[in-house]
């Protein structure tokens, strides 16, 4: 019964070898972590771990800063 | 010396000479206060995500420095008095990277980032962010 919302845990797309950097500047990778409307995606959702949400949170806030990436898409 | 990214935004109708001009004058800030500028990179001009100081589009310019703080923070209090410049960013990294920056790798690699995503096939109602972002957009210009 249960097995039917089985789900395979997913792993942080941050962690383990060759993992994307996070950084300010690369807006691509970034943009996939903000939704339509330009809020952050909870990690819930991304399965990012705790400690590289809170870094893709600061680097999303200083690209924001920028201008590279909107605060709201209205 | 600490290391430090700087980032700044020129206003759009400025001539890339111009914006050459900051980045040299910037520099010299720099070096003046006892710092050096290890690499300049310039994005050129760029569409903004939102309205900064009635512009649309700036020229953006990045200095990695190697340089004390009285020397960010003269250079940080000429950025502030400067019109031209519409806004900077200064922040301490352990290290500079080497070659260019993320900014700078977007266009070689294309869709990059994405095909080392192949572990994440099951957030499929939300996969093609990446391709949708230009059309938002071209929707807000319309708006204009």
């Amino acid at each position: 019964m249960a097995r039917a919302f089985f789900r395979r845990r997913k792993s942080c797309p941050f962690s383990g070898k060759d993992a994307p950097k996070i950084d300010y500047k690369d807006v691509r990778l970034l943009q996939g972590f903000i939704s339509e409307r330009g809020k952050i995606v909870p990690s819930r959702i991304t399965a990012v771990s705790s400690k590289k949400q809170r870094e893709l949170a600061k680097a999303i806030k200083r690209s924001r800063h920028l201008g590279l990436l909107p605060y709201i898409v209205k | 010396m600490p290391l430090y990214e700087h980032v700044f935004l020129a206003r759009q109708d400025l001539a890339q000479a111009q914006v050459d001009a900051l980045a040299e004058n910037a520099t010299k800030i720099v070096e003046d206060n006892g710092g050096k500028v290890v690499k300049t990179e310039t994005w050129g001009l760029r569409s903004l995500a939102y309205r900064i100081a009635k512009n649309r589009k700036a020229h953006y310019v990045e200095l990695d420095l190697d340089a004390p703080a009285a020397a960010i923070a003269e250079l940080e209090r000429q950025s502030n008095i400067n019109e031209d410049i519409i806004r900077f960013l200064t922040i301490r990294v352990d290290e500079h990277e080497t070659g260019p920056s993320a900014m700078m790798r977007r266009g070689d690699k294309e869709r990059g980032p994405r095909g080392d995503r192949g572990d994440r096939g099951d957030r499929g109602d939300r996969g093609d962010r990446g391709d949708r972002a230009p059309d938002f957009r071209a929707r807000e210009e319309e708006v204009e």
